[in-house]
């Protein structure tokens, strides 16, 4: 890999300057994020800046002197002009106005080789800010082998900056972020870079400056053409977009949950171990009834929400979901809603709350506020568990359409649908209604088809484990242990209560009679308030009362479901939790998002009114021509 | 409009036109050109969704999806015309 770069630009400004903190700027799809994980691995985190909603990775990185330097991965961005918030966040990034944010003391801006005139737009007004900034021109190696050229050293002149030419997916060519830190504190030869607000001058400049560095185009990847003759075909192209979605159900059935059960499975295996080696008595019990029980039966989902991940971080990757966007449009905008709603729709089904900070991108205010206002009803990750526990228990598997799509498949498929139908229907009375506009314009860039890297995934998917294990040891954990006290007061001569008699009992009876007509008992009762936590925790709540119960102690979880609920209360417990907004952290995004109390609030009531009378309608329609 | 020219939203898969005008409110514009709609840049007709809306339109090496209220706001001269049949 040609890393060759003009470090001779690269003069000290004064010797004590050293670099402490480095913003990583580029447009999206430049390979930003690719690059970011490269240099920091493990060594990141997600963060917002102070005040507003747009997300950053940030990161740490070693010095050839062993300093720590932080690395600020900061939104793809087309242009500076602060018109989104993502533009705007950068630029107070990079001129020091981010409240809470120290000024960056450089900035490594990364450009797509392949299409360097256009991208050049972006270089002007980056180094125009006048921090030493390094050039990387990402997929140099792709660049070659698709017949273009660069003449490296010309643009470092041209721009008065030190350019490499990188492969951020394989790691080539990095070593020279090294040099570019270890040269501390150094600022940017004054280059006649024209401060131009005008694009079409803009781009002029940008072509002249391709053309002085020899800078010859490499051919349009056949692959992409290819693959969209294949993907967006006007036949075939919809009728793939179904088979995937389909395999991504059945996949996560067929593979993940065997995956699971077997998880589950060790993590029983070590709580029976364990609770061995304990005294019997009521600290025992709180540690494997309460804390144990609670907090692996929803861990033990680990596995199959992973796969989840996995799953859309390949199609991500990939470039597909793009092309997803493109062919679901037509659906988007029959219900009034911008085709830019799609993407963040989409990573509601992995979680609402990313889902909601990713609708900034939408310009149009009540677009935004519509699309924020049905992102919960996606199937997210969460609902995971539960579907897969009730269908699990409750639908016997048969064969639908060979051995690819099951009776388990379609009824989860069945659960996505009726999610998604209910996310359009409630946008299209939006949009009628309170959130009226006018259509704003759909402009979406399709990246080229790419081969997910095995190190993107990893990285994804290590996020995910950490966040999931940390609210099973959190919140999950808490929840788990009251529950567990509740179970054991009040007090009778010093021993705990027979469940029957215990606070918890007393209270889910309380609410019986407003669940009775859904088809569900106490138990369930109890976890439905529960749930308002977080999803998952019904489950973490089921897995303490009934291990609790010595009625069903010795049963497995789904068995114990199973002699609680009629196959109508099932249903209806889906359904449920199919449109009940069961989860403080989406309503705290919402809240902050909208920066209003009303959204949430208005959310949270309709979801759980739909919640309730989809339920009802479910238990008794399954009741009267089932049972 | 002159008679050689033709909105973006005319052209059928595979034709190819020079853009010439970009008749959208300005913040549109500046997105369109940011992604290489520049005035004078050649652009190919792609791919669409079901119904041929949105399209796919080839410029300066990106291929960028555009729906039909916003296609048909850009002024083109297409580079070949077809014989209508």
């Amino acid at each position: 890999m040609a890393s060759a770069v003009e470090i001779g630009n690269l003069r000290p400004a004064s010797p004590e300057a050293k670099v402490h903190s480095v913003a990583i700027v580029g447009p999206p799809n430049s390979g930003k994020s690719t690059l970011f994980n490269r240099l920091t691995g493990l060594r990141q985190k997600v963060a917002n800046f102070p005040g507003v909603t747009v997300e950053h990775h940030l990161g740490y990185i070693r010095n050839r002197d062993g300093e720590e330097v932080a690395l600020i991965d900061l939104p793809g961005i087309y242009s500076l002009t602060p018109k989104s918030e993502d533009e705007r966040v950068t630029v107070d990034v990079l001129r020091g106005e981010m409240p809470g944010t120290p000024k960056p003391d450089a900035i490594i801006l990364i450009l797509d080789a392949m299409n360097l005139s256009r991208h050049l737009v972006l270089a002007a007004r980056v180094i125009a800010v006048g921090l030493p900034t390094l050039v990387l021109l990402n997929m140099g190696d792709s660049l070659k082998a698709q017949g273009g050229s660069l003449d490296v050293l010309a643009l470092a002149r041209e721009l008065g900056t030190p350019v490499a030419l990188i492969s951020a997916a394989k790691g080539e060519g990095l070593d020279v972020v090294q040099r570019f830190l270890s040269a501390k504190g150094t600022t940017p030869a004054p280059a006649a870079i024209p401060v131009i607000n005008d694009v079409v001058r803009c781009r002029e400049w940008a072509c002249t400056v391709a053309q002085n560095s020899s800078y010859r185009k490499p051919l349009p990847s056949k692959w992409t053409q290819r693959l969209d003759g294949i993907f967006l075909d006007k036949k075939y192209g919809p009728v793939i977009f179904a088979v995937v979605v389909i395999a991504v159900f059945q996949c996560i059935f067929a593979l993940g949950q065997p995956l699971s059960d077997g998880f589950k499975g060790l993590l029983d295996f070590a709580g029976r171990h364990i609770g061995g080696l304990l005294p019997v008595g009521l600290f025992q019990s709180l540690l494997i009834d309460g804390a144990w029980s609670g907090v692996t039966s929803v861990l033990a989902f680990l596995p199959q929400i992973l796969l989840l991940f996995l799953v859309i971080g390949v199609l991500e990757d990939s470039g597909y979901l793009a092309r997803a966007a493109v062919i679901t449009d037509r659906t988007m905008r029959k219900v009034g809603l911008n085709g830019k709603s799609f993407i963040p729709l989409l990573s509601a089904y992995a979680c609402a709350v990313p889902a909601i900070m990713a609708t900034r991108t939408i310009e149009d205010k009540r677009d935004r506020i519509a699309t924020i206002l049905i992102a919960p009803f996606m199937t997210c990750s969460a609902r995971l568990p539960v579907y897969t526990m009730v269908i699990a228990a409750f639908i016997p598997e048969r064969r639908i359409l060979g051995p690819f799509f099951g009776s388990k498949a379609a009824a989860m498929l069945g659960l996505y649908v009726i999610g998604f139908l209910a996310a359009i229907m409630t946008a299209r009375i939006l949009k009628s209604s309170i959130l009226r506009s006018k259509d704003s314009p759909f402009i979406l860039e399709l990246p080229p088809y790419r081969w997910p890297t095995v190190q993107s995934l990893g990285l994804r998917l290590y996020d995910r484990s950490k966040a999931f294990v940390v609210r099973a040891g959190t919140v999950i954990l808490a929840v788990s242990l009251v529950l567990w006290a509740l179970t054991h007061l009040p007090l009778h001569n010093g021993q705990p209560p027979e469940i029957g008699n215990s606070i918890v009992a007393k209270a889910g009876h309380v609410i019986e009679p407003v669940i009775r007509p859904l088809g569900f008992d106490w138990k369930i009762g109890v976890g439905l308030v529960t749930s308002i936590a977080a999803r998952e925790v019904i489950i973490s709540t089921l897995g303490t009362l009934n291990g609790i119960d010595p009625e069903s102690h010795a049963l497995s979880l789904q068995q114990a479901l199973h002699n609680q609920l009629t196959l109508g209360g099932a249903i209806a417990l889906l359904v449920f939790f199919a449109f009940a907004m069961q989860c403080t952290s989406t309503l705290a995004v919402v809240r902050r998002e909208t920066n209003s109390w009303k959204w949430p609030l208005i959310q949270f009531s309709y979801m759980t009114v739909l919640a309730y009378l989809g339920a009802l309608a479910a238990n008794v329609l399954v009741g009267r021509f089932f049972a | 409009m002159s008679p050689h020219e033709a909105r973006l939203s005319d052209l059928r898969e595979g034709d190819r036109a020079v853009l010439k005008e970009l008749d959208l409110p300005h913040h549109t514009a500046e997105h369109l050109m940011c992604l290489g709609f520049i005035p004078g840049v050649e652009v190919t007709v792609g791919k669409s969704g079901p119904g041929g809306d949105p399209r796919v339109y080839n410029v300066d090496g990106s291929n960028v999806a555009l729906r039909s209220d916003v296609s048909a706001n850009v002024c083109v001269l297409p580079k070949m015309y077809r014989t209508q049949s």
